[in-house]
């Protein structure tokens, strides 16, 4: 007891941090953390590095070996020459070191001129010798190129991802609860077949199915329409799985109870199921959102043009015209990625308890 | 007998609003283009001339042309018009403006394209505009050879030569790899050709000879010595296109073989970086040749509006809007008044009207398999079998026997897949 | 709480289209019956799977035994099973550089070996981690972000993000270079090109399965491990004895899914390797799609064929899943 009294008055030390109601530090719980702080750098630094990507000029981006920060070499107006010029501190002859600013560069080789003495001729100097004066700049000019570049397609793309995620999102949970609760809370024959009929779909990936549902779409006039691309994917078996566990372990006698107060089947699941299983909903939506933003495929062949794209396409575009275009592609990584992340934090509590509670069991 | 009555009168209503707007309304017909054509100053130039004809131009990438656009048309779907790359492959889909225009103007001016056009359908159909002629070709990064101290080879050179001088400007100045060829079948082509590679015959059946053995035999080769990076044919599976262009922008690589299209972005992308040149396609034991290609403006037969598309289609045919198009774009013309009268890229540096001329210079040069290849339909199924098991090749895969027997079989399927 | 104060408003605004359909649910189940009702629940689902799942499916058994690049499977031909012997046309089942096809054999010889290795990797990596997780530790909301933050990006922000890593003048040659490695072309040599596209996958979703195997864990009672301590069972003992048989049931669901999605992916390879090099990272589904997408003409009979025969190894390995799980629960 007075141990214990002791341990918690006495400041908190390196241990007592790590492990709180004042536990001993066993051997697992030093691999746990050195597996953590490891598996946070594997998993962290790579999107870190493309933010920090994103805000390097393209000439920043083609060096090697890569800098850390995003650097701007310093510039400096000479007179005689209109534009600003590039300042290196270039090794003499002699061993020392002078300021010179570069006119131009030719392969291994450059003209540079003097700033405190412009009128003096340039001189040449062999690359190797001149290291860029640098400082700290990340720069916005990716977003700015992006902006203008993609134009208003960027605008519209965005609200197609945004409509399409948005709208297939909510009609995946009602029609997904409905068939939850039918083969949650009734007893009819077929029940097996159906749930069986659902999940079978979980084995048929997409990918090979794509023409077939090209020609289908066709046929139903939806190629270049939204609607394209959120029909096929409105019944999720992963999403009527996790809902119909969620609401088996609803009593009955709850329902039983509406019913004699003579509420409709709708009502019931509307009122009382519905709001019952909103963890197990989370979820689902969550899982939805994730998936219909992230499409590729099936957007890549049914919306062919501009107006239709999808954020993902356009990002995939910065790929095929004239190579790939780093500097913009980074900026548009970053903003594709961003909305997911925001959303993300505000509802991670939501995912981990939602998949607790509706128990994988 | 009311109902009916309110029925048909609300038809008569909205048929007449059709009517009414439709006339007040221009037609508007849709164009899709890779932006590496350039084409929206001819769009704007017509919708600007033409009161009820007007011209909406979609921007779509290189790949959608060739993926997607494909099924889009099988299933009847798609833009009105578009400009394409694979002339032969698509003949099915073109609509024959032959009706609309005056087809006699068309066969003096586009005779050969016209046939490609056709592909297998053969037949005398006018199937759209060959607007644009295009030629593979190298270029070179004089600064680093000057810095290097190696000759430029001069016309005539051989590819071995080329390679030779760029490994020694490579490895004198510090870089990586001395040689970079777009990962494309068609720039394959080029070299196989070169080696005296028939690629297709007479009747249209796919050859694998001698002469694609020693090409594919040299170019595996200089990917062993380090000449040419495995990154770029090495790396990537299938049949995806792929060039590291930014590689001999920023100087890091003295030769490389791509095409005409590629002049405009050299030349403003590189700025004053270095000085670059255009030089002759180099030679193999066979013949210079470079690959023909090109785009044409094509319009779909599934389109609702055939006239309108017969319209832009003439509109673009005329001499004095090619010249204008194609000078603006910095493309060679394949009409052939503008090919004798020479195009004048006013704007253009003299960088790059100088290495105009010079893959003008090259057309008389290619092969005659050349103009064969490129005017066959299952010309795009070869050229993907060629870049898969090349890249096989390379990664040990396959031997090149068992890769030139693959090459055939990928053909001869897909003709018999097309039939 | 802010929850129930949204969750009300939530409510109040979805009770607006509800109360609508209302009169016509009343109406329906008094002329179907408490007996046909549940199907009318089920129905839109059902017409979904029908349209999109079971009637593609048909199609593509109709594509794989017709000829022709035509959409449309009344123009095309009949052609028997040609399509499956052109797949099978091979001089030595073993080595597949003697197969006509030799790129669907060597497909399939990737994905024989990517699918057990990528789901060893993934569900070892996601139960280590939420078992690391599940102790008491500082900062566990943050450490569970991190893990599952890149389930969040799309397949082509992961594969872009790591062609950017990877490419020869990337951050990764940087670092290893400090190290005073040599430069590797980590994407050009085939077994690295097969690692990369095994991490990078992992990489991208172990978070999923961590999140469901935590859910997992947290149900087991904590009075067990109480007891495993009383006894100094050593974690290893207490790991084996105690965590994966409760774990089991949530482990089998999450191999299932795993081995699944492993045979179904497509996207982050696809973007990152093309399959190379040569065809060192190609998956069947990447054959399939380039079969019938990427080739001039396409050649749909022949991906439609692919599709079939990878379809049904599924459906065998899920029936002897099934076998496998229905024998532990006797």
């Amino acid at each position: 007891m007075t141990d214990t009294a002791f341990t918690q008055a006495a400041p908190r030390g390196f241990k007592e941090f790590f492990k709180p109601r004042g536990e001993r530090m066993h051997w697992t719980d030093y691999v746990t953390y050195g597996y953590l702080i490891i598996g946070v750098l594997v998993m962290l630094l790579p999107v870190l590095w493309v933010v920090i990507g994103s805000l390097k000029s393209p000439a920043n981006l083609s060096e090697y070996p890569p800098t850390l920060m995003p650097m701007a070499t310093q510039t400096i107006v000479v007179d005689g020459h209109p534009d600003p010029l590039p300042l290196f501190e270039v090794t003499q002859d002699d061993g020392t070191v002078k300021t010179l600013a570069q006119i131009r560069r030719v392969g291994i080789r450059a003209q540079m001129i003097d700033p405190d003495d412009p009128a003096a001729e340039p001189s040449v100097v062999d690359v190797a010798k001149a290291k860029p004066i640098r400082s700290f700049n990340p720069t916005f000019d990716n977003y700015k190129d992006l902006l203008r570049t993609a134009g208003d397609t960027i605008w519209r793309s965005i609200y197609n991802s945004a409509f399409i995620t948005i709208v297939a999102t909510l009609i995946t949970l009602v029609i997904n609860s409905m068939a939850a609760f039918a083969l949650s809370k009734f007893r009819f024959t077929g029940s097996t077949f159906a749930l069986v009929l659902i999940l079978a779909t979980l084995m048929v990936p997409a990918t090979i199915i794509l023409v077939p549902i090209y020609l289908i779409n066709s046929q139903l006039g939806l190629v270049n329409s939204l609607w394209g691309v959120i029909l096929p994917v409105l019944a999720t078996p992963t999403g009527v799985f996790l809902l119909r566990q969620y609401m088996l372990t609803i009593p009955d006698e709850l329902l039983e109870a509406a019913r004699m107060d003579h509420a409709s089947e709708w009502q019931i699941y509307w009122r009382i199921v519905l709001p019952l299983t909103t963890p197990a909903l989370a979820v689902v939506a969550i899982f939805s959102i994730m998936s219909r933003w992230n499409d590729f495929l099936l957007p890549l062949i049914v919306l062919n043009t501009k107006d239709s794209q999808t954020l993902q396409l356009a990002l995939a575009g910065f790929k095929t015209e004239q190579g790939i275009e780093w500097h913009l592609l980074l900026a548009m990584t970053t903003i594709t990625a961003l909305p997911l992340a925001f959303i993300f934090l505000f509802l991670q509590r939501y995912i981990t308890t939602g998949i607790a509670s509706s128990g994988v069991k | 007998m009311r109902p009916q009555k309110l029925l048909s009168q609300a038809a008569l209503t909205t048929s007449l609003v059709t009517l009414l707007v439709g006339a007040a309304f221009a037609q508007e017909i849709t164009l899709q283009a890779d932006p590496e054509v350039r084409i929206r100053p001819l769009v704007e130039k017509f919708n600007a001339e033409s009161p009820d004809i007007k011209v909406k131009l979609e921007d779509i990438s290189y790949q959608t042309t060739v993926e997607s656009l494909p099924i889009q048309l099988a299933s009847g779907q798609g833009p009105d018009m578009a400009v394409v790359t694979d002339l032969g492959g698509l003949s099915k889909y073109y609509l024959d403006v032959g009706p609309y225009v005056d087809k006699a103007y068309f066969e003096t001016q586009f005779g050969q394209s016209l046939a490609w056009l056709r592909g297998s359908q053969g037949g005398d159909a006018i199937n759209g505009v060959p607007i644009t002629l295009t030629v593979n070709g190298a270029f070179a990064n004089a600064t680093l050879f000057e810095q290097a101290g190696v000759e430029l080879p001069e016309e005539g050179a051989t590819w071995e030569d080329w390679a030779q001088a760029s490994k020694a400007v490579a490895d004198a100045t510090g870089l990586d790899f001395a040689m970079e060829i777009d990962r494309s079948g068609h720039r394959f082509a080029s070299l196989a050709i070169s080696y005296g590679a028939e690629l297709v015959d007479e009747q249209g059946n796919p050859v694998v000879d001698e002469g694609l053995r020693q090409a594919i035999e040299t170019f595996a080769q200089w990917h062993r010595d380090g000449i040419m990076p495995m990154d770029l044919w090495g790396a990537i599976g299938g049949s995806t296109h792929r060039d590291n262009f930014a590689d001999f922008i920023n100087a890091k690589v003295p030769f490389y073989f791509s095409g005409s299209w590629k002049l405009s972005p050299i030349d403003k992308d590189i700025g004053g970086l270095f000085e670059w040149r255009a030089v002759a396609t180099p030679c193999g034991p066979s013949s210079c040749t470079a690959m023909p290609g090109g785009n044409a403006l094509v319009g779909w037969k599934h389109t609702r509006q055939p006239e309108a598309v017969a319209k832009f289609l003439e509109f673009a045919a005329q001499e004095e809007n090619l010249e204008y198009y194609l000078s603006t774009a910095v493309y060679l013309p394949t009409a052939s008044s503008l090919v004798e009268k020479g195009i004048d890229y006013q704007g253009a540096p003299a960088s790059v009207n100088e290495a105009m001329a010079l893959f003008t210079q090259q057309i008389p040069k290619m092969a005659p398999a050349a103009h064969q290849f490129q005017g066959w339909a299952y010309q795009r199924a070869m050229m993907n079998a060629m870049t898969t098991r090349i890249s096989q090749v390379l990664n040990n895969e396959l031997d090149v026997d068992t890769a030139l027997k693959r090459i055939k079989e990928d053909v001869e399927l897909a003709i018999s897949a097309g039939k | 709480m802010t929850n129930g104060a949204m969750s009300s408003a939530v409510g109040a605004l979805a009770s607006l289209p509800a109360r609508a359909v209302e009169p016509f649910w009343k109406w329906a189940q008094r002329r179907l019956g408490m007996k046909a009702l549940p199907w009318l629940f089920l129905l839109p689902n059902l017409l979904i799977i029908f349209t999109f799942a079971l009637i593609p499916v048909a199609i593509n058994v109709v594509f794989s035994i017709t000829g022709s690049d035509n959409l449309y499977p009344s123009q095309r031909p009949f052609i028997g099973l040609s399509n499956y012997r052109t797949l099978a046309d091979c001089g030595n089942f073993l080595d597949p550089s003697t197969c006509s096809r030799d790129l669907f054999w060597r497909a399939v010889g990737n994905s024989l070996l990517f699918v057990p290795l990528q789901t060893l990797a993934m569900v070892g990596v996601a139960l280590m981690t939420a078992i690391a997780l599940n102790k008491k530790i500082r900062a566990r909301g943050f450490f569970r972000g991190v893990f599952f933050f890149p389930v969040m990006l799309s397949p082509v922000v992961v594969a872009m993000t790591w062609q950017w890593l990877l490419q020869r003048n990337g951050v990764l040659n940087a670092i290893i270079s400090l190290f005073g490695a040599n430069r590797a072309s980590w994407l050009a040599d085939p077994n690295l090109a097969f690692f990369w596209s095994i991490f990078v996958t992992v990489w991208a979703h172990c978070g999923f399965f961590m999140i469901i195997l935590l859910a997992g864990l947290q149900s087991i009672p904590t009075d067990v491990y109480e007891a495993a301590k009383m006894d100094r069972a050593s974690p290893f003992r207490v790991f084996w004895k105690v965590t994966i048989p409760l774990l089991r049931p949530v482990l089998l669901v999450v191999f299932v899914l795993a081995v699944i999605r492993s045979v179904q992916t497509f996207d982050e390879i696809y973007v990152l390797t093309g399959g190379g090099p040569g065809s060192a990272t190609m998956l069947v589904v990447q054959y399939i799609y380039e079969t019938g997408f990427a080739q001039q003409p396409r050649n749909y009979g022949l991906a439609a064929a692919g599709s079939l025969i990878l379809g049904f190894v599924l459906l065998i390995f899920t029936l002897v899943q099934l076998r496998i799980s229905r024998g532990e629960n006797d």
